[in-house]
């Protein structure tokens, strides 16, 4: 069989392009230059990884990402040329040749090819809210995924449902890990991805031909070890203490934190704030607006972009945590007051009888409260 | 029939004698106003981390509000954890006292009607209220309930610590597992955190309030107990 450098050469792609792939590949690893012979002799020597790109309910905003990658090199060299061998979007084929392909790879690399999956199925009316190719998506993603090796999740539909499973997800469109229970599935949430994240999960994938370090939700580590916030440039001014509160202010002006304005920084995992997006050059909130979170779970379903304590829909009213914690401790506060008041009114009204001599009121009051007892 | 509290209740008439009881003991006591000042603390730092103050003028390089408000909110609840693992503890070797608030007789016949004795009694129905060497039925309740509210506030106050500490981290090792029980986004972390701390204040509100009506409307110490130890009866 085919290894990858042996397809690379025979698109005509240099030794010395080769050997800068490899270096590259490392690098955006995060593997070190010691790795960089490692890649090469692995490229060198192991059989091509086939991957198939299914579509399924998404808008294909990760397939505009991932062919806008910043470095064309793991783009082409590793997909477009040698190992994407169906993708429906982008490939040249259409039809039924395209469907025959399919079923050719399915069969001639049996458990051996990876799965990249970008959107999600619906399941709802059997599935035929999203039918290519004249079957229910869910089906072709379990019929193409029995003898996979691995599936990739590419962005946030894949990983966690995205936009069309946001409530009251009426075709009830279900993340990859859900539909497919025997495969692992490494998911790469963002709406859309990083492009060279992409790029690099699945370099990793087919040079080692292992999963990458997944966290506790499937994430590759690599990319999605730290959270925005860890390494956001304006860090700083969040710890010391400034802070956007208007769109149009001084602090806007002077790039502070934009904490204030509901930037989900904190509580989001992925790698913009260092890879950045279009060949390194910003990320949103270099270009002053907040992070709205789109590659963690839910994230339309969590509030608005705009507010740091988010309102909770749980509650039905528009309501956030501090406003039910003021009116409830406002609340608690008129009832203590009252309660406080009657007790006073009581207090005090016992005290005039309880002081009487004890042979008065007292012993009556004792008597009767015995009776009951008994 | 086993009885929880006893009825002190009728007065006994002018000349009343007063006697008191050791209940809680230092180790509890020590518990109690560390979690206090803990409480406090988190409470005021909590609400800024979520709701921080108006931005300070000057180079990032010179301040440290939110720096400081964070590292205050941290080193408390390092301190609040502790105290509640001490606290456990000292429920295992204390007196019985020390084991009121954790394990509630539920089970008991008897301890359920004193408790709607209590509750009658906040409702102003009782005329006379009931006295306990160590809490009635309704502040046991509330009292478990605080601990587990506490201890739900240390499990998901780590769980987003460890976020910033990184996945390397001990606190997001044996933490982190939170996260992922709430759905995954720790946004709603967050926000069950937040409402974590208003039931608190809620609590306390309540507690303080209870506490110092029942020293003065059932003759029995309250406060001071917290205090000294002891509790007296004041008739």
């Amino acid at each position: 069989m085919e290894t990858f450098y042996q397809a690379m050469r025979r698109q005509g792609v240099t030794r010395r392009s080769f050997l800068k792939f490899c270096s590259l590949t490392a690098t955006s690893l995060g593997l070190g230059s010691a790795f960089v012979p490692r890649i090469a002799y692995a490229l060198e020597t192991k059989p091509r990884v086939p991957v198939i790109w299914l579509h399924g309910l998404e808008c294909t905003c990760c397939t505009e990402s991932f062919i806008r990658s910043a470095h064309p090199l793991a783009k082409d060299a590793i997909l477009s040329l040698i190992s994407l061998d169906y993708d429906d979007t982008i490939m040249a084929a259409a039809g039924h040749q395209a469907e025959a392909i399919l079923d050719d790879l399915i069969k001639n690399h049996k458990g051996n090819y990876i799965v990249a999956v970008e959107g999600n199925p619906p399941l709802n009316e059997d599935g035929m809210y999203c039918f290519p190719g004249g079957e229910p998506f869910v089906e072709k993603l379990k019929r193409v995924s029995a003898d996979a090796k691995a599936l990739i999740a590419w962005g946030s539909c894949a990983s966690w449902g995205c936009v069309q499973a946001a409530k009251p997800n009426p075709t009830r469109a279900t993340p990859v890990h859900q539909v497919i229970l025997d495969k692992p599935v490494i998911k790469v949430p963002g709406c859309p991805p990083i492009p060279e994240v992409m790029a690099a999960v699945i370099t990793y994938m087919v040079t080692f031909d292992k999963i990458p370090e997944l966290d506790r939700q499937g994430r590759p580590k690599m990319f999605y070890g730290q959270r925005i916030h860890d390494k956001c440039y304006r860090r700083p001014h969040f710890d010391a203490g400034q802070f956007v509160e208007n769109w149009d202010d001084d602090g806007a002006r002077k790039g502070y934190c934009l904490y204030k304005m509901g930037c989900k920084g904190p509580t989001t995992y992925n790698a913009c704030s260092t890879v950045r997006w279009n060949d390194g050059v910003s990320f949103p909130i270099q270009s002053g607006h907040g992070c709205i979170g789109c590659s963690e779970e839910g994230f339309w379903d969590k509030g608005s972009f705009y507010d740091r304590v988010t309102s909770i829909p749980q509650f039905g009213v528009e309501a956030n945590a501090d406003k039910i914690g003021f009116t409830v401790a406002g609340t608690a506060g008129a009832a203590i007051a009252a309660h406080a008041a009657v007790s006073a009114i009581k207090s005090t009204m016992l005290k005039k009888q309880d002081l009487q001599p004890l042979d008065a009121a007292a012993p009556a009051q004792n008597k009767d409260k015995n009776e009951e007892k008994v | 029939m086993k009885s929880y509290g006893f009825d002190g209740n009728a007065p006994q008439g002018l000349g009343r004698k007063v006697t008191s009881v050791y209940v809680y003991e230092a180790p509890v006591r020590l518990w109690h106003w560390v979690t206090v000042l803990c409480i406090i603390t988190l409470s005021v730092t909590g609400y800024l981390i979520g709701k921080p103050l108006p931005s300070v003028p000057g180079e990032a390089t010179f301040n440290f509000v939110m720096g400081y408000i964070r590292f205050a909110h941290f080193t408390a609840g390092y301190i609040l954890a502790i105290g509640l693992i001490g606290r456990l503890y000292w429920a295992l070797v204390g007196n019985h006292h020390a084991r009121e608030i954790i394990l509630v007789p539920v089970w008991d016949k008897a301890w359920w009607k004193e408790f709607f004795f209590e509750v009658r009694w906040y409702l102003f129905i009782e005329r006379y209220p009931k006295k306990y060497i160590g809490h009635n039925p309704v502040g046991q309740i509330a009292m478990a309930t605080f601990l587990w509210v506490a201890v739900f506030m240390c499990f998901s106050g780590f769980a987003l610590y460890g976020e910033g500490l990184g996945t390397k981290s001990w606190a997001y090792q044996a933490f982190g597992w939170v996260i992922s029980a709430f759905g995954g986004n720790s946004l709603t972390v967050h926000n069950w955190h937040r409402l974590g701390m208003w039931s608190i204040i809620l609590f306390v509100m309540i507690h303080v309030y209870a506490a110092i009506r029942e020293d003065i409307m059932s003759k029995q110490s309250m406060v001071s107990t917290m205090i000294s130890g002891f509790r007296m009866f004041k008739d």
